[in-house]
């Protein structure tokens, strides 16, 4: 197509020119520059029709309202906890919203959630200075103990929990841990050692080489050689939206 | 990226005889040791161990010595803790960390009389050596007392003197081929107590688990050169024991990564 | 004297010496890079948005882009650099903050800090300028919303001969007048985000040494998008 410098899913790098004269229009993370459309950040050009877009490949965690995520609790105050979203914005969790239980006014919050208490909760609000409420009333979210945590690239969340959680759930069935993932890049793995650490290492893997297609044929065989058993393809299950339960 | 494990998940694993990351107890991540890394620097190194990266350099000053030592050379070991190696550094005066990482190394290398001090003096009372070692890591993924002990081996086997004119003026454009007078080897390896099993080469998760570790500094044939406790727990007699074992072994293996003449 | 010959055996008075460049060299920063010209290299390390502190330093429009600029005590010919506050390094701190931020769009992390590293392990001249060339490829590998990366060399005269890029001996040379110009550029546009000079030169040579300095910028950038490219393979993503 005329104009075009660049082609579909092309990595592109700032600055660098991806059409040029006025048919396209430049969307997300791409601005115009005279008659050239230009790259604002690494990441991946995408064309559809005449709009050009970009993916990031990296970059922080950009929390939205309704996304689940993992938390950690920093510090307890008198009417809430607060916790760390692994972003530049910590997150409020109030004394509503951190537990099913009635709570006394002047309780000791520390019963429920104390500082180091990992949790998975669900983003309530974010204000245009960053402010942020989560809740923990909802299915799935509650505190996560007995588990190893590990942080990728929350733009690699999709890839690794796969079309309706297929990566994911092969994971989990091969290994036998229970798994979630937090939108902000937060993972969290529990089960025997060895399988933990099978575990972590295929998410590394889908990590570092969501590029590539046909992944999820190579993580299959991957998968099937380290614990010497076949992998059924089961149909895909219809769960619910991401950092679903086991 | 792993985040701080809790203590007893890492007990569960070592109960099976597992690291975190699947190693054994007792096992390193791959060491590579590269040598001439930085030109300008009379002699350098750079060190991995798994993904910890560290850069050494050895510049040498001709200087005056001290009053009570007047026919020897000195050398001073420092390490800086840059913030572009880790989330965890902070720019400004060096911390605690960063001095006793520089203390351990440097206690690993001068007072196992590594380097012939003697050798450095070039006019008694007047003129000596100063041999200057400056550790810088890149990347901290943990264990970086080993990885910067062998960084400093490795650059000072690498330095080469610089020319010194007739008028005694040093020329550092021009490098002779005369190296360090090295006597020893020492290598560091620090141990790390966590309840009652002892691993080696700990990964960043597994350093804030531990009660109390031992770097064990040791010669090719065995000898114990140097000692440094660290850590808020106690070590018993037997700790120790088992401990400069393993140090002495372990030293043997990263001692091979070296090259070169083994002494 | 005439200036015919440069001191490294350089063909042209516009070449570059040779460079190499890798983005991701640093596992534990958000975002890193290694940029080597001739025997002066800087490692690049990014990280950030993360939270700001002092709280008094926060600006509530926008993130704050904060640079340190260091050279390892090994770094250069001659005598050890002195770890420890050092006002040269803290002058090209400032300055490459002024060269990288035009380009940044921190709009969307009010109150946060994208740090950035620079260390030198060695250094031949050009060393401000490398440290910027790494630091932007690092901010791009953090995904740091950015218009263009920046590039940065040094341009110049050496006796009466108007050069780029020069080297520690081209800055010591002595059989004529040296100036010695750092430039950092915005590609796409020219726009100049770093400007100094030491030494003398007329206004003739000055504007021509600008004019030849661009053409470098274009190569320069070529290197830097090669080392992000060869980072993130593209490939044929399966659809989400």
């Amino acid at each position: 197509m005329s104009g075009l410098t660049i082609n579909d899913k092309d990595v592109v790098v700032p600055g660098e020119v991806l059409a040029e004269g006025m048919d396209y229009l430049p969307s997300h993370g791409t601005y115009r520059l005279d008659d050239t459309i230009r790259a604002g950040k690494l990441g991946l050009a995408r064309i559809d029709g005449k709009v050009i877009k970009i993916i990031p490949l990296s970059g922080v965690y950009s929390p939205r309202r309704n996304d689940v995520i993992i938390c950690k609790v920093f510090d307890v105050l008198m009417s809430g906890w607060r916790v760390n979203t692994f972003t530049p914005y910590s997150a409020m969790l109030s004394m509503k919203d951190g537990t099913n239980e009635f709570i006394m006014k002047g309780a000791n919050l520390t019963k429920y959630h104390q500082i180091g208490d990992y949790i998975m909760c669900k983003v309530v609000n974010v204000t245009s200075q960053r402010l942020i409420d989560v809740t923990m009333k909802g299915p799935g979210l509650r505190k996560l103990d007995n588990g190893r945590f590990i942080r990728v690239n929350s733009h690699k969340v999709p890839r690794i929990i796969g079309k309706q959680g297929s990566m994911v759930s092969m994971v989990k069935n091969a290994t036998g841990c229970r798994i979630l993932v937090g939108q902000n890049g937060v993972v969290w793995v529990s089960g025997e050692p060895e399988m933990e650490i099978l575990a972590i290492e295929t998410i590394k893997k889908v990590e570092k080489e969501s590029h590539v297609s046909g992944l999820t044929d190579t993580i299959k065989v991957f998968l099937e050689e380290k614990t010497g058993k076949k992998l059924e393809t089961k149909a895909e299950e219809k769960s619910e939206p991401e950092g679903e339960q086991q | 990226m792993m985040m701080s494990e809790s203590r007893k998940h890492i007990t569960e694993y070592l109960k099976k005889g597992l690291r975190l990351d699947g190693r054994k107890l007792d096992e390193f991540r791959e060491v590579s040791v590269e040598y001439g890394v930085s030109k300008n620097a009379e002699g350098s190194a750079r060190v991995k161990i798994g993904g910890t990266e560290v850069i050494a350099g050895v510049k040498l000053n001709i200087g005056t010595p001290y009053s009570d030592r007047p026919d020897e050379g000195t050398l001073m070991v420092g390490v800086e803790l840059y913030p572009l190696a880790s989330p965890e550094f902070e720019a400004g005066p060096p911390s605690i960390d960063s001095i006793e990482l520089a203390r351990v190394v440097d206690r690993g290398i001068r007072e196992a009389g590594a380097i012939d001090n003697k050798a450095l003096c070039i006019e008694k009372g007047e003129k000596i050596w100063i041999v200057s070692v400056d550790i810088c890591p890149i990347n901290d993924e943990g264990n970086l007392f080993d990885a910067a002990g062998l960084a400093a081996i490795a650059a000072i086997m690498d330095a080469k003197f610089p020319k010194v004119e007739k008028d005694g003026t040093v020329n550092y454009k021009e490098r002779t081929k005369t190296p360090l007078p090295i006597k020893k080897r020492p290598i560091p390896i620090t141990v790390w107590r966590i309840g009652n099993d002892l691993i080696v080469d700990p990964i960043n998760e597994e350093e804030k688990s531990t009660d109390a570790r031992l770097t064990i500094a040791s010669l090719s044939d065995g000898v114990i050169c140097a000692l440094q406790k660290g850590g808020d727990a106690t070590l018993t007699v037997e700790d120790v024991d088992k401990m400069t074992d393993l140090a002495i072994a372990k030293a043997k293996d990263l001692r091979s990564k070296l090259g070169g003449k083994s002494k | 004297m005439s200036y015919t010959k440069r001191v490294d055996g350089r063909k042209s008075f516009t070449e570059l010496r040779p460079i190499t460049a890798k983005a991701g060299v640093i596992a534990r920063a958000d975002g890193s890079a290694y940029f080597k010209i001739g025997n002066t290299a800087a490692y690049a390390a990014v990280y950030g948005p993360r939270e700001l502190h002092p709280r008094n330093k926060q600006i509530p429009t926008r993130g704050l882009l904060r640079c340190d600029y260091v050279m390892m005590p090994f770094s250069g010919m001659g005598d050890r650099v002195r770890p420890g506050p050092n006002r040269r390094a803290k002058e090209i701190s400032m300055v490459t903050q002024k060269a990288l931020d035009p380009v940044l769009d921190l709009q969307d992390y009010p109150n946060a800090v994208v740090d950035v590293f620079i260390c030198l392990p060695e250094t031949d001249a050009g060393s401000r300028c490398a440290g910027i060339c790494a630091a932007s490829i690092a901010l791009a590998d953090a995904g740091v919303p950015m218009k263009d990366l920046i590039c940065a060399v040094s341009t110049g005269q050496v006796g009466d001969k108007v050069v780029v890029d020069l080297d520690y001996a081209e800055e010591a040379y002595s059989d004529g007048p040296v100036s010695d110009i750092p430039v950092a550029m915005i590609p796409s546009t020219g726009e100049l985000t770093l400007l100094q000079m030491d030494g003398e030169i007329s206004k003739k040579d000055l504007m021509e040494a600008l004019k030849l300095v661009k053409e470098s910028m274009n190569e320069i950038y070529e290197v830097q998008k090669n080392a992000l490219k060869d980072k993130y393979p593209a490939g044929g993503d399966d659809d989400e």
